[in-house]
């Protein structure tokens, strides 16, 4: 069975809950004690229906306020596949809670509802799933019910979006015509919407092909943590050395030649060992432990990879960054840390080159700071050298955090495009 | 080249667990012979293996204990050769600075965050391993696999760090901690698939056996030294098995034939009450009362 996560994003009210709460129910993950407790709610509050929009709703203060505030995690499974959803807020003053939930995702499903089309909002959760690099986009036509199961309408706004995706890098783009209410096309295909060929929307999850989006080629195994057994018993373990981590793209096979970045050293894999035993080849986003050939000098914070595949080895590199704090600004001349894979650094801005209007992609170079939930490019130094990708090649070695050093709170979000050009 | 969901939740606790080895000082786990804390402690085998566990694991003992449980937790300490630190509540509470609730619906459940916070300040923990899980609980969906402790072990839900890709932050002031949960996106089902493909050994209480219990709030509460009876509350001996295990005040059981295994997992994938809904007697006590509870610093 695979695991597929997908985020979800919809303007307040377009149905994001409802939707999310009939698939755990239909799914059969909703337990009787929790419906009770929504059943309970519901009857207290006075609703002619049992609001199965409860069910996703959390902390005491969103319940006082009706909304969800911060991204929060389901799980459901059916026969073919297990699913976490990052049920994240969709108002612009979340979009850090959407970059969040959208890091980790799969699949990214954005609510339009029928009667308004798409809007503003719409567009910025489409562009967020792209920067984010989701590699499946499914758009839900929500309220079907209250356009009358129209087709019309329904092409239209498929159209509209189309056109709108064009700009953005989605690889794979699709549309499900629903009723969260009423359940239509969400488990089942719909008897309402005859002309809809398409599949229902839980089994477009349960079918979408992931197993491909992950990055094969490129072999990259940040160095997390070292092994050596200490205790006395054991003396066939007195050599062992082994480098425990997590694959972040790639294949690795016993017998490739490696190189460990930074010191340049270069050996062949002897082993790879797991819970399991040996393996003959591990891929992302296996954790597993990599011996070497030879007595090379390894540490956290390396990075093993291809002799002749490796990744960018810089202290200057271009990103496109989100600020997630509303206790600072991000601004030229700050000096943050920075967490890329199994490295912590210092980075300091070099420039901030334009901040990127998230509803109309327009970029205003004039500004001088993101602040809370803006997003923007920018060039860093960082203290130490790291080791990277392009995030659209690869996600894990593409990413990074930044942080305050005096809060060490995470305040800045950063896909990398590249090294800084020389100019 | 597909990863089964298991392996992958597996891959994704064990990246965690070996994150915080290599990021603390003074990392612990909590364990209390509970199935999530036994699975959490055989993934932390697996992360390091073949050297041993590199750090503590921690008992909050509230004293009502079952014999079983503590038979089991002591023969697996001892079998992986790692520390185990014993807080007790009895201890807190002759200290004075815990007060024994009275009657017959006391437990001790909510008097060891008291004997937590003093344990983790004492012994200068500065990461807790904790075996929640997301599904288990409405507050616990939103809260981050690094949860970040103030001073007063405090957490704040409105306040927390982002959490973005698997770039964990762990950075803190000396005083403050962070709980780490690496079985956040584990249900309760994962966690049994898990004890049944690894062949983990858990206590008996797990399965099903013959008990004396009373009936309590539709509740079956096991007979023990420390409960109180209620009025008309009549002992009777019935086929259980514990779903939870926690201070035996508070964990009901649940009628059941499941005896091995395969049988418990054929029962939990057709379970219609949650875990906690079904067994645990004091998280009944308010909609909120785990956010209250874990505001503080509680589990
Ligand atoms: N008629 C109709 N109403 C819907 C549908 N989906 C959601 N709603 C209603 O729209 C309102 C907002 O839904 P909710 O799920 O809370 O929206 P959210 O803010 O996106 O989470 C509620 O009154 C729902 O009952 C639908 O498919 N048809």
């Amino acid at each position: 069975m695979e695991l597929l996560r997908f985020a979800t994003a919809g303007s307040v009210d377009d149905g994001k809950s409802t939707l999310i709460g009939r698939l755990l129910y239909d799914s059969k993950a909703i337990f009787e004690d929790q419906l009770e407790s929504v059943e309970r709610t519901s009857r207290e509050r006075g609703d002619a229906h049992t609001d199965l929009a409860l069910l996703t709703d959390g902390l005491r203060a969103e319940r006082e306020q009706g909304i969800t505030i911060d991204v929060a995690y389901r799980y459901f499974a059916t026969p073919k596949r297990k699913f976490i959803i990052a049920d994240t807020p969709g108002h612009i003053q979340y979009t850090r809670n959407m970059v969040t939930g959208a890091s980790t995702a799969d699949l990214a499903l954005v609510l339009v509802d029928a009667r308004k089309g798409v809007l503003e909002q719409s567009r910025r959760h489409a562009f967020l799933a792209s920067l984010l690099g989701i590699p499946h986009l499914v758009v839900c036509v929500n309220k079907m019910d209250l356009v009358d199961w129209s087709q019309q309408r329904y092409d239209e706004i498929k159209a509209e979006f189309r056109s709108f995706a064009m700009k953005l890098d989605v690889r794979d783009l699709s549309f499900v015509p629903i009723s969260a209410l009423h359940g239509d096309n969400v488990v089942e295909r719909s008897p309402n919407m005859g002309w809809y060929e398409g599949s229902s929307l839980l089994h477009h999850l349960e079918e979408v092909h992931i197993a491909s989006d992950r990055n094969l080629i490129d072999a990259r195994f940040p160095v997390q943590f070292v092994i050596r057994p200490q205790h006395q018993s054991s003396h066939d373990l007195h050599d062992y050395r082994g480098y425990a981590g997590t694959v972040a793209g790639g294949v690795l096979k016993p017998g490739d030649e490696v190189v460990v970045l930074p010191s340049g050293l270069t050996s062949t894999i002897a082993a790879i060992d797991t819970a399991d035993g040996p393996v003959g080849e591990a891929f992302a986003p296996m954790a597993v432990t990599v011996r070497l050939a030879d007595d090379v000098d390894v540490s956290r914070g390396d990075m093993i990879c291809r002799v002749r595949n490796r990744p960018h080895v810089g202290q200057d590199i271009e990103a496109m960054v989100c600020w997630l704090t509303p206790a600072s600004e991000l601004r030229t001349g700050a000096k943050l840390a920075i967490k890329h894979t199994t490295r912590w650094g210092r980075a300091l801005v070099k420039d901030l080159q334009y901040r990127l209007d998230v509803n109309t992609l327009h970029r205003d170079e004039s500004s001088q700071a993101l602040s809370l939930n803006e997003i923007g490019r920018v060039r860093l130094r960082t203290t130490v050298p790291l080791f990277f990708d392009e995030y659209r090649r690869n996600r894990a070695t593409g990413s990074f955090v930044l942080i305050d050093e005096t809060t060490h709170n995470t305040v800045g979000a950063g896909m990398i495009l590249g090294p800084t050009e020389v100019e | 080249m597909t990863i089964a969901q298991l392996n992958q939740l597996e891959s994704e606790a064990i990246t965690i667990i070996r994150e915080v080895a290599a990021e603390f000082e003074n990392p612990v786990l909590l364990f209390s012979g509970g199935k999530d804390s036994v699975v959490m402690l055989q993934l932390a085998v697996m992360a390091f293996q073949p050297a041993r566990v590199p750090f503590a694991v921690m008992h909050v003992d509230t004293g009502h204990n079952f014999p079983e449980v503590i038979e089991y937790r002591d023969r697996v300490v001892d079998e992986l050769g790692v520390h185990l630190v014993v807080a007790s509540v009895q201890d807190s509470i002759d200290a004075g600075r815990a007060v024994e609730q009275t009657g017959p619906r006391s437990s001790r459940n909510a008097l060891q965050t008291v004997t937590l916070l003093d344990a983790i300040a004492e012994h200068g923990f500065d990461a807790v391993f904790g075996g929640g899980r997301r599904d288990e609980e409405r507050a616990r969906a939103k809260e981050r696999v690094f949860s970040f402790r103030d001073e007063f072990g405090q957490w704040d839900p409105k306040n927390q760090r982002p959490e973005l890709w698997s770039l964990y932050n762990g950075r803190h002031r000396k005083g403050e901690h962070v709980r780490v949960f690496p079985l956040s996106n584990w249900t309760e089902l994962d966690v049994w698939r898990f004890v049944a493909e690894r062949s983990v050994e858990l206590p008996s209480l797990y399965f099903a056996h013959r008990r004396q219990v009373i009936r309590r709030d539709g509740m079956l509460m096991a007979v023990t030294p420390f409960l109180e009876l209620l009025d008309g509350e009549e002992p009777f001996t019935e086929l259980v098995r514990f779903r939870t295990i926690g201070d035996a005040t508070c964990t009901a059981a649940v009628a059941s034939t499941a005896g091995t295994v395969d049988d418990v997992l054929a029962e939990t994938a057709v379970a219609r009450i949650t875990e906690r809904g079904a067994t645990r007697a004091d998280d009944r006590i308010s909609e909120a009362g785990m956010e209250d509870r874990k505001r503080e610093g509680y589990f």
